[in-house]
């Protein structure tokens, strides 16, 4: 390696951090020190004065590497990479350094020591700059094709918006029919639109597009290669199926929750949940007067919150679905519209009918539903028989009993999960706590997952409306579009390394490696570069010490160690 | 100066919330340093040994817990991490008690913070016992 050249610079923050850190103090102490060059401080390092600054230094001192003293990295990592890229250096050879958020904020009435721990990071910023290495990213070349897996709403509009832009959509689906929860259900909130004539509607597009194949009873059985060109298989009737994709787009949905026998009346007759009733009315539309199953319903009470907000403990669904209020409520109205002889309870604990759908709250109540609060520590007890009774209490009137007959009780129940093993062994996507897949940010990142080249979107990521469900889906096909048809992705090349001469073969972090980045090949491992997302479990687990994660070097962490050791020592 | 504990941070969760408890400037001791890894998984615990033969007081890892972006059994896998570092603590006659984990997730500012405050108070009560 070339004879190390540092640029040290030291950010006030216009007082965020020269308040209470003395930065030019800070300045003098790392001056001078080993491969240091040059040592600054700037009002705002991340002015563009500044970085023009910080440029000409680079430039004229021949500087190869880098470390900025300023606020967190999650600010401006990227914003000084762009300005070493432009300086001619490595970006990897940038080390940010954050002595706003992790100390001048965090100590504001311990200036001297608060100096003194900006002067160890700062130094550990040295120590890891001085190990940096030049690193390239990882180029892969991308493919126009996608798989759709999941032909609902989201996977309908995902593979179109796709076939729109000239990708290639392969659209998986495990039943036999498109159409998911929307496929046999009548008119859906806002449009009134029924919900099989909406499908219908996308089908027949779908159909007529050349560039989208269909694979019906299907299911992803095999994943190989990586994101721009996977290696995908799908089995259909124990018969597998190879296909080429660039990206994975995951439309699998969720199904509706349905409480066991027996609980809150469930299977008893004139009780059902909110799904089957809305399945009913899609399949008896005109029926005068109304009937459930052979029962003329007169008076109908709907139990909102079943299986939803549960107090936490084990498979408790402790989230709210957010949709199913405003399903009940939207029902209702339809219920009221067409049979206005029924008289309607609605049993809640919150309404949440948020946004533009309060106004099927405010139609409810004009129709003429009555609605009674409860409390979830006294939920609505439902007494079934032949006089189907429900008893609540009702938090507006004092907690009073009442207790009401019914012809039909509705349990409005969310949605909860439904992923198959298989999809879970092949993706590997991260699934969150109430166990529906997880985005990498909900607003930064909604349907990315940290699985690179697989997207998700729809219901599958959690409970949401067909209008939302729509809209992810084509978000989802707009990410992808923009990941192949740049034509190559690029990857941080932040991943795993083995150290020859270490290792010795054992495999015990091929075990480990929860991606299938790592081999054995002969009596050495080998790391799929373009398979490793560099989170390091393999590390721990080498016992020669032959793992490590470029930029977070055995050694580095080390020097890393003793710099921060050192300097808080000094004090 | 405080007592020095040397925090292993992730940066896509714990980081963050880290960072969250400087800008609600809820303060904790300077003697709390942090050095940010992609996932607590990946800490070696011959690190964590180094840091405490180096004079860290302490080591403090704020783990992913379940928010981890890359593997489901994170949580278990780090605490497998801690135990072993406990466990070669002991072998090298050092108190296992000085190495503590506890997920903290990316608005655990306050969690953090009463981490930091209880385990200097417990390091600080260790040197008092000696």
């Amino acid at each position: 390696m070339k004879e190390p050249r540092l640029g040290v610079f030291i950010c006030h923050c216009g007082g965020n951090i020269s308040d209470v850190v003395d930065v030019e103090k800070v300045r003098q102490a790392v001056e001078g020190a080993p491969g240091v060059k040059v040592a600054q401080t700037h009002m705002f390092t991340c002015s563009e004065a500044a970085q023009q600054e910080m440029i000409r230094l680079i430039r004229e001192h021949d500087l190869n590497g880098l470390v900025i003293a300023s606020c967190s990295p999650r600010l401006h990592q990227e914003t000084f990479r762009q300005m070493a890229r432009r300086a001619g250096l490595n970006p990897y050879r940038y080390v940010q350094v954050n002595i706003r958020e992790q100390c001048s904020w965090a100590h504001p009435h311990h200036p001297g020591e608060a100096t003194r721990k900006a002067v160890a990071l700062v130094k550990g910023g040295i120590a890891r700059a001085l190990r940096a290495r030049s690193l390239e990213p990882i180029v892969i070349k991308t493919r126009p094709e996608a798989m759709v897996i999941g032909a609902g709403i989201a996977g309908l509009e995902a593979a179109l918006g796709l076939s729109r832009m000239g990708i290639k959509v392969h659209l998986v689906e495990k039943e036999d029919r498109p159409g998911g929860l929307l496929r046999d259900r009548g008119p859906i909130f806002p449009t009134d639109q029924k919900g099989r004539e909406l499908v219908e509607h996308l089908w027949r597009e779908i159909h007529r597009d050349a560039n989208i194949r269909t694979y019906f009873r299907s299911h992803l059985c095999g994943k190989e290669g990586v994101v721009g060109d996977f290696r995908l298989k799908i089995c259909r009737d124990g018969e597998e199926k190879e296909i080429r994709a660039g990206a994975i787009v995951v439309a699998t949905g969720a199904r509706p929750h349905t409480p066991q026998p027996g609980e809150w009346g469930y299977g008893s007759e004139g009780v059902c949940t909110l799904y089957e009733f809305l399945l009913h009315l899609a399949e008896h539309p005109e029926e005068k007067p109304l009937f459930y199953r052979g029962r003329r319903v007169r008076r109908l009470v709907y139990v909102y919150c079943v299986g939803s907000r549960e107090p936490a403990g084990e498979k408790a669904r402790t989230y709210c679905s957010r949709y199913c209020c405003t399903a009940a409520l939207y029902t209702a109205c339809l219920v009221h519209s067409r049979w206005p002889e029924v008289t309607q309870v609605h049993l809640y604990r919150d309404i949440r009918s948020y946004g533009k759908y309060e106004k099927y709250y405010r139609r409810a109540l004009g129709y003429g539903s009555v609605f009674v609060r409860y409390s979830p520590q006294s939920p609505p007890e439902i007494h079934p028989g032949g006089r189907l009774r429900v008893r609540v209490r009702d938090l507006l009137t004092a907690k009073q009993e009442i207790e009401l007959e019914a012809d039909l009780v509705c349990l409005v129940t969310g949605l909860e999960p439904v992923h198959s093993p298989e999809l879970l062994e092949h993706l590997k996507l991260p699934v969150g706590k109430e166990g529906f897949f997880q985005e990498v940010h909900p607003k930064l990142r909604p349907v990315e997952t940290m699985a690179d080249g697989v997207f998700i979107c729809g219901c599958a990521q959690g409970p949401r409306t067909a209008e939302e469900s729509a809209a992810s889906g084509l978000a989802a096909a707009a990410k992808v579009g923009a990941l192949l048809l740049a034509g190559e992705v690029k990857r941080e090349p932040l991943v795993a390394e083995v150290i020859e001469e270490r290792c010795d073969g054992c495999g015990e972090c091929v075990a480990a490696c929860p991606y299938g980045a790592l081999e054995l090949s002969g009596d050495r491992v080998r790391v799929r570069e373009s398979l490793c997302k560099g989170e390091g479990a393999c590390v721990p687990v080498c016992p020669q010490e032959a793992l490590q994660v470029r930029g977070y070097e055995h050694e580095t962490i080390k020097a890393l160690i003793d710099s921060l050791a050192e300097g808080l020592a000094d004090a | 100066m405080s007592v020095k504990i040397l925090v292993f941070s992730t940066q896509n969760i714990s980081d963050p919330g880290v960072d969250l408890a400087g800008s609600s400037h809820l303060p904790y001791s300077p003697g709390v340093v942090v050095i940010p890894v992609p996932c607590s998984s990946g800490i070696d615990p011959r690190w964590i040994i180094y840091a405490l033969e180096k004079g860290f007081d302490g080591v403090f890892i704020a783990a992913d817990g379940t928010d981890c972006p890359y593997l489901e059994d994170c949580t278990t896998r780090t605490g497998q991490v801690v135990a072993r570092a406990q466990e070669m603590a002991r072998e090298k006659g050092l108190d296992p008690r000085r190495i503590r984990m506890a997920a903290i997730c990316s608005v655990c500012a306050e969690a953090f913070v009463n981490h930091m405050r209880n385990f200097e108070k417990a390091l600080q009560e260790l040197e008092h016992g000696k």
